[in-house]
């Protein structure tokens, strides 16, 4: 399992990666080797979310899982690649497998968040 | 790990996707010790399972093996089970995990004189060994034994050991389930790992089974169902003079069914079908429930089973399945849903 150091961390096994005030959000490497063969991510809509509100559906063949807003904001970009490749979560979960961008205004929800190190000792 | 009647089994061991071809490609292997073994035996045992079962046991020749129903009054399933028959008054009964106590309940309240039981359930292992390379892995196993017929059973000793061999799956593929006593399945799983064949779990299985339009008992089965409306008539001797729950059959086929359990595909990729998804007509209206559903590997489409109106649906007929809210167009397609 990796964990990249330049992400944060949810205990719901998302990763969030601060850019300015842009976020970039996707499922862990943990998350999807749990899943397995993700087969359809259903993806956000764009707009103003609460922190924790499910926003999205990450289908796998064995099961559904919901995908949360790590941080409020609004929702500005989601990666519609995904739509005709979706196994993408699981081959590069950091990388081409992210799943939606966020405009952040308080950076201390980020702060909040689990580091590389405190997430792996989680999901140990 | 997920709980299975009782047992805590693996849902994969590295991808349902990747456990589904392996079995349809080459070879697989399913540990399932879970599901149970209950031997029949003595002089009335014949003409005693042949009142208790739906499907005719005198047709079965000593060492064939059938699919067949344990049915209530009412002729719904309690459970479904494969019959083999080993010796003349020989008879081995595979069920269903999550039934063995009802079953064994149901089998002792009806207990005839000249007739023995022997649960030996928790004594017993299985694997299933799956997919067109499974002869040969037979072969490499044992040394050079040959599989029995398709359909077919041999009761055999290995190496001092009793072992239970048929020609039977429920995968849709060739291949055969070996029944040792429980001390001998990690001898067996180890020469199948030597061979490289694929473990395989729950996902995988039921992956393979929908794609037949296999069904599983406690989702399409159930004791408010009856063996036709579950499409599954062909393994009911209605022709029998006596067995539990034929009045009830009869008088549903003078009738006529009005609901039959259907084989749904999606129209489109999108989000895998799942039980207890709704399935609507194209008007909107509920007409059903799937019970059973998932991503077709092999079709790359979702495919779901559910009991639909047969008046008002056939084959082709378009319906609507309902995912989050989100009406996905779909369509009633023939069984199976995969072919060799």
């Amino acid at each position: 399992m990796t964990a990249p150091d330049n992400c944060r961390y949810t205990p719901d096994h998302e990763w969030v990666r601060l850019d300015g005030d842009i976020a970039t959000i996707g499922i862990t490497d943990h998350a999807q080797e749990e899943l397995s063969d993700v087969v359809f991510v259903e993806l956000p809509d764009l707009g103003d979310v609460d922190k924790a509100s499910p926003v999205g559906v990450v289908e796998s063949v064995k099961a559904a899982s919901d995908i949360y807003a790590p941080i409020a904001g609004e929702i500005v970009e989601v990666n519609t690649e995904l739509v005709t490749d979706p196994s993408k979560v699981n081959s590069e979960p950091f990388e081409g497998g992210w799943i939606f961008k966020m405009k952040i205004d308080d950076t201390s929800q980020y702060d909040a968040l689990m580091d590389a190190t405190s997430y792996t000792s989680v999901v140990r | 790990m997920v709980s299975f009647g009782g047992w805590e089994l693996p849902v994969m061991y590295s991808s349902i996707i990747a456990e589904h071809q392996a079995v349809r490609e080459r070879v697989g292997v399913f540990d399932i010790s879970h599901m149970g073994q209950v031997f029949v035996s003595g002089s009335e045992a014949l003409e005693w399972l042949n009142r208790l079962l739906a499907n005719d046991v005198e047709g079965l020749e000593v060492g064939e093996a059938h699919y067949s129903f344990l049915l209530n009054d009412q002729g719904g399933v309690i459970d479904d089970l494969i019959i083999y028959r080993l010796e003349e008054d020989h008879f081995l009964l595979l069920v269903n995990a999550a039934k063995i106590s009802e079953d064994v309940a149901w089998l002792r309240q009806h207990l005839e004189e000249g007739v023995n039981l022997e649960n030996v359930s928790d004594e017993w292992a299985g694997l299933a060994i799956q997919g067109p390379d499974a002869s040969e892995v037979y072969f490499k196993i044992t040394e050079g034994r040959t599989l029995p017929a398709r359909n077919h059973v041999d009761d055999l000793s290995h190496l001092g050991h009793r072992m239970i061999v048929c020609r039977t799956g429920y995968t849709g593929e060739d291949g055969f389930e070996l029944f040792c006593p429980a001390s001998q399945a990690k001898y067996w799983w180890g020469l199948l790992m030597e061979e490289e064949v694929t473990p395989c779990g729950l996902g995988a299985r039921d992956s393979l089974r929908l794609e037949m339009c296999y069904p599983l008992n406690g989702a399409d089965l159930s004791p408010s169902r009856s063996p036709l409306e579950a499409g599954l008539g062909f393994f009911v001797a209605l022709e029998k003079e006596r067995f539990i729950g034929r009045e009830a059959l009869l008088m549903q086929k003078e009738e006529g069914l009005s609901e039959r359990l259907m084989a749904i595909q999606l129209d489109e990729k999108g989000a895998p079908p799942r039980p207890g998804y709704t399935v609507l007509d194209r008007e909107g209206l509920p007409i059903g429930t799937l019970t059973s559903g998932g991503l077709s590997p092999t079709l790359g489409a979702g495919i779901g089973l559910a009991y639909l109106p047969t008046g008002s649906i056939k084959i082709n007929a378009p319906v609507l399945i309902e995912v989050r809210g989100k009406r996905l167009p779909a369509k009633v397609v023939k069984k199976p849903f995969y072919q060799k």
